[in-house]
C-alpha cells in the first residue's frame, strides 16, 4: 500500500508545474499525496499537519531554481524540512561527571530495552570505556536473567546480586561497578506504560536518585500515532536526554522518529537494526527521511544533481528529451554529467526498484568506456551524431581510426546508445524517476 | 516547537469523544467529519481506511446522530465480518489436544499472552501444556517456565539454541501422550521481513501436524496494540508463511487503540480473539467489537 501511495505522490509531483514560482493550485494534490504518504508512514497526526504547512510556505516562496523541475523543487523543499526536524549533526553519546556514569534506559514493554543494553555495552567498550551491565526489572519473569545471558553472550559484565527493589538492585550496582572499576552503568529497566502512574513515578524516582548522565528512551520504530504521547510523557516525568530507535531492520516506514524529534527535540543517539549485540548504528537523519518517503536516496540524488549539473546543459538536455530528439550529442553531454554525479554504479543503486529489471551497463558504462565513448563521439561528423542511422559500415571503420578505437567499440556505442534512447522513452512515458540520472529533467 | 505541542494537546482535545460533539439532529458539515478522520488516523485505522470511512458517511450527509450510528455500525461490521466459524474457545474432554500457535514480531506480547491463555483455558477446565518453542531470546524459556510454575501448567523445552520445530514435536506429542486438552505454543519474535525466521515458522506448523492431525487449530498473531500501519505488512506475511487465523491484541491498557487492526480485519479477513490489557495473567478478554470501536472513536470509559 505504501508502495502505491508514493509512486502516486511522485506522479503528482512529476505534473507540477511553475516556471518562476510554483503554482498554488498545482501544489495542493502535491501536498495531499504527501500527507497520505507521510501518515501512512506512521508521522503523527498534529506533526504532519504543521510539516504540511511549512512545505506548502517555503515551496510557494522560493523561486524554482533553473536546474530543478518544480517537482523536484517541491522534493527538495520537503528533504530539507524533515532533514531539518529530524535533526542535523550527530550527537554523540557524551559521558561527563563523576564515574561510573550512569546510564538509564527507559521505554515501553518489548521495546527493545534488554537488547539495547547489550548493544550499548558492546558499543561503549569498543570506544574504551569498562561498562558494567545491571537489570532493575522485578516484575517481568526472567527479565533479569535475561540480561545476564546476553550480556554473557556480548562478553561485558553485569551486577548479578539480587535485590527486592530497583533502587535496592541499582545501588548495589553501583556499588559493585565502583568497586570493580567500571566507568559505565547501564540500568536496564522494567518497561512501563506511561500511562501507568505508579510504574512512572517508580521510573522518576530511580532518576532522581541516582541522577543518571544520560537518560535513553528505547522507541520501537514499529510504533503508529500513539508513539509521541508516551514519549512526552517519559520527558516529563522521568526527564530524557536521547532516543534509541529500534527495530529498524523491518520494513516500518519509520515515521514515529520524525514524531518524537519534532515534538520532543531530543536527539536521536543510535538506531538498533537486528537482535546481535552488534546490531546498532549511528543514526543518520537524511536516511530516515527518505525511508519515510519511500523514495530510496532519490533525495540525495537531486542534491547531487543540483550541485553539479549545468543548467544550461542540463535545460538542452531537457528539451531534446521533450522533443524526442535525443541524439550522440546529449548522449555525450548525458555521460558527462553523470561523471561529475560520481561514481555511477553507486548512483544507481540510489535509485528505486533499478536492481533487476534494467540492464545496468546500457546507462551506466564504466570509466574506461566513458573515456572511449566521448572519442568516438568526437570523431564524428555533426550529421551522425544527429542522426546515427547514417553510420554504416565504411562510416564505423572511418570512426573507428579516426579515434583510435575499433569498430567493435564503436559498434557498442552504438548499441548503449540505442538502449538508453529506448529506457529513456520508457521512463519519459512512465516518467520514471531514472531521468535523474540524465540531469534534473525527471520527476 | 512549543507551537507543535500546543497544538497536540489541542488535537487531542478535539478528539475526546469526536462523535459525541455531534449534535442529534443537526447536519453534519465538513469540518466535523474531517475530526472524525482525524480520531481515526490518530487511532492508528490508517489514512486509507479512515478516508474510506469518513468518505461513507459523506454520501450518506446526515444528521449528527445517523453519523453516530452508521460510522459504528460499519466499523463494527468490518470487525464482524471474518468470522470464520473457528471456535476460539477449546473445550475440556477433547480425544486430542487443541494447539495453538502464538507468533509475532519481538516484543509484541506472545510469551505473556501464552501465559494468559493458558490460565483462561484452565479456569474453563481444560488441562494445559505449553511449549517453550523460543529457542532464541535469551531467558526465554525461563521466562515461559516461571509462569509455567505459577500456574501449574507443564512446560515442554529444550536447550535454548534448539530447533524449535521439534519443540513444537514434543510438546505436541507430549500433550497427546498425557491427554491434554490444549497445547499452546510460545515461538520467538521475529520481524516478518526475515525469510529464514518466516520459512521456520512454516516448519514449525508442519511439526505440529505430524503429531496430530489437523494441528494447530489456531495460529494467532500478537500484535501490540501500539503498532503502526506496519502492522498490516507484519499480518500479510505471517498469514503467508504461517497461515495465522486470527489476531490477538496485546497492551491496549496504554493510551494506543490498535486501529490497525480494524484495517487488518477489514483487508485480511481476519478476526480479533482477544485482547491483552495488563502484565497479569487475568489481564486478557474475549474480543469486543462494540467495545473496540468505542475505544477507536475516543469513546471509551
Ligand atoms: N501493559 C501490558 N503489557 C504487556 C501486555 N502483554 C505483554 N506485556 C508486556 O510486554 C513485554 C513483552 O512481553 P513478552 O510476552 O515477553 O513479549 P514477546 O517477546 O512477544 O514474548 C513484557 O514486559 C510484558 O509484561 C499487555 O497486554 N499489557
Ligand atoms: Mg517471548
Amino acid at each position: 500500500m505504501f508502495e502505491q501511495i508514493t509512486e502516486r505522490l511522485q506522479r503528482t509531483l512529476r505534473a507540477l508545474r511553475g516556471t518562476v514560482h510554483v503554482d498554488e493550485k498545482a501544489l495542493e494534490p502535491a501536498l495531499k499525496d504527501l500527507r497520505m504518504a507521510l501518515l501512512e508512514a506512521d508521522v503523527n497526526y498534529g506533526v504532519v499537519k504543521e510539516f504540511l504547512a511549512s512545505v506548502r510556505e517555503k515551496a510557494l516562496g522560493e523561486q524554482v531554481m533553473a536546474s530543478l523541475t518544480p517537482g523536484q523543487q517541491v522534493i527538495r523543499v520537503v528533504n530539507e524540512e524533515m532533514t531539518a526536524l529530524l535533526g542535523g549533526a550527530q550527537v554523540p553519546l557524551s559521558l561527563v561527571g563523576p564515574s561510573p556514569h550512569v546510564v538509564l534506559l527507559v521505554g515501553l514493554q518489548g521495546a527493545g530495552k534488554t537488547t539495547t543494553a547489550a548493544k550499548l555495552g558492546h558499543f561503549l567498550r569498543r570506544k574504551g570505556h569498562s561498562p558494567m551491565l545491571a537489570s532493575v526489572d522485578v516484575y517481568r519473569p526472567a527479565a533479569r536473567e535475561q540480561l545476564l545471558q546476553v550480556a554473557k553472550s556480548a562478553n561485558l559484565a553485569a551486577f548479578e546480586g539480587a535485590a527486592e527493589t530497583p533502587q535496592e538492585i541499582a545501588d548495589a550496582a553501583q556499588a559493585a561497578a565502583r568497586k570493580d572499576g567500571h566507568d559505565v552503568l547501564l540500568l536496564d529497566t522494567a518497561g512501563r506504560l506511561h500511562v501507568d502512574e505508579e510504574m512512572m513515578a517508580e521510573a522518576a524516582a530511580l532518576s532522581a536518585a541516582f541522577s543518571p548522565c544520560v537518560t535513553l528512551y528505547v522507541a520501537d520504530s514499529l510504533a503508529g500515532q500513539d508513539a509521541v504521547n508516551s514519549v512526552k510523557a517519559f520527558a516529563d516525568r522521568v526527564g530524557l536526554d536521547g532516543i534509541i530507535l529500534s527495530k529498524l531492520d523491518g520494513d516500518s516506514r519509520g515515521g514515529v522518529a520524525l514524531s518524537i524529534v519534532s515534538v520532543t527535540g531530543l536527539p536521536v543517539l543510535f538506531v538498533g537494526v537486528g537482535e546481535k549485540f552488534g546490531d546498532l548504528e549511528t543514526y543518520h537523519p537524511d536516511r530516515i527521511a527518505s525511508r519515510i518517503l519511500g523514495m530510496g536516496d532519490v533525495l540525495s540524488l537531486i542534491e547531487r544533481a543540483q550541485e553539479n549539473v549545468d543548467e544550461e546543459v542540463a535545460a538542452q538536455l531537457e528539451e531534446s528529451l521533450r522533443k524526442a530528439t535525443f541524439s550522440l550529442e546529449d548522449f555525450r553531454q548525458q555521460l558527462k554529467q553523470v561523471r561529475k554525479m560520481g561514481p555511477i554504479s553507486k548512483l544507481m543503486e540510489m535509485i528505486p526498484n533499478m536492481g533487476g529489471n534494467v540492464d545496468m551497463k546500457a546507462l551506466a558504462p564504466g570509466e574506461d568506456d566513458l573515456r572511449r565513448f566521448g572519442a568516438i563521439i568526437d570523431s564524428m561528423t555533426p550529421d551522425e551524431r544527429q542522426n546515427p542511422s547514417l553510420i554504416n559500415g565504411s562510416r564505423r571503420r572511418r570512426i573507428a581510426t579516426g579515434s583510435g578505437t575499433t569498430v567493435q567499440d564503436v559498434n557498442q556505442l552504438l548499441k548503449q546508445f540505442a538502449m538508453a534512447r529506448k529506457l529513456m522513452k520508457q521512463f519519459g512515458r512512465r516518467g520514471g524517476m531514472p531521468l535523474d540520472m540524465m540531469g534534473p529533467s525527471g520527476l | 516547537m512549543g507551537i507543535l505541542s500546543r497544538s497536540l494537546g489541542r488535537t487531542r482535545e478535539r478528539l475526546k469523544g469526536a462523535l459525541q460533539k455531534l449534535l442529534p439532529s443537526e447536519k453534519v458539515d465538513a469540518a466535523t467529519l474531517e475530526s472524525l478522520e482525524e480520531a481515526l488516523i490518530s487511532a492508528d485505522v490508517g489514512p486509507i481506511t479512515a478516508a474510506e470511512l469518513v468518505e461513507g458517511l459523506q454520501e450518506a450527509a446526515p444528521t449528527g446522530e445517523e453519523t453516530r450510528r452508521l460510522l459504528r455500525e460499519s466499523m463494527v461490521r468490518i470487525l464482524e465480518a471474518p468470522e470464520n466459524g473457528n471456535r476460539a474457545e477449546p473445550e475440556p474432554g477433547r480425544e486430542t489436544p487443541w494447539v495453538a500457535l502464538l507468533v509475532g514480531v519481538n516484543g509484541s506480547g506472545k510469551t505473556t499472552t501464552t501465559a494468559k491463555l493458558a490460565a483462561r483455558f484452565q479456569k474453563h477446565g481444560c488441562s494445559i501444556l505449553m511449549g517453550a518453542a523460543d529457542t532464541f531470546r535469551a531467558a526465554a524459556v525461563e521466562q515461559l517456565c516461571v509462569w509455567g510454575e505459577r500456574l501449574d501448567v507443564p512446560v515442554v523445552a529444550h536447550q535454548s539454541g534448539g530447533d524449535p520445530a521439534a519443540v513444537v514435536y514434543d510438546a505436541c506429542a507430549a500433550g497427546s501422550a498425557r491427554g491434554a486438552d490444549v497445547v499452546l505454543i510460545d515461538t520467538a519474535g521475529r520481524l516478518h521481513t526475515k525469510d529464514n525466521l518466516m520459512a521456520e515458522l512454516a516448519k514449525m506448523h508442519r511439526s505440529a501436524g505430524k503429531v496430530i492431525d489437523g494441528a494447530p487449530d489456531e495460529v494467532w498473531l500478537v500484535l501490540d496494540a501500539t503498532t503502526g500501519q506496519n502492522g498490516l505488512r507484519q499480518a500479510e506475511d505471517f498469514l503467508t508463511h504461517a497461515g495465522i487465523t486470527g489476531l490477538i491484541l496485546a497492551k491496549l491498557d496504554g493510551s494506543a487503540r490498535g486501529g490497525v487492526a480494524l484495517s487488518i480485519a477489514h483487508r485480511l479477513s481476519l478476526p480479533i480473539r482477544y485482547v491483552g490489557t495488563g502484565e497479569g495473567t487475568d489481564d486478557l478478554e474475549p474480543f469486543d467489537p462494540e467495545a473496540f470501536v468505542d475505544g477507536l472513536l475516543g469513546e471509551a470509559s
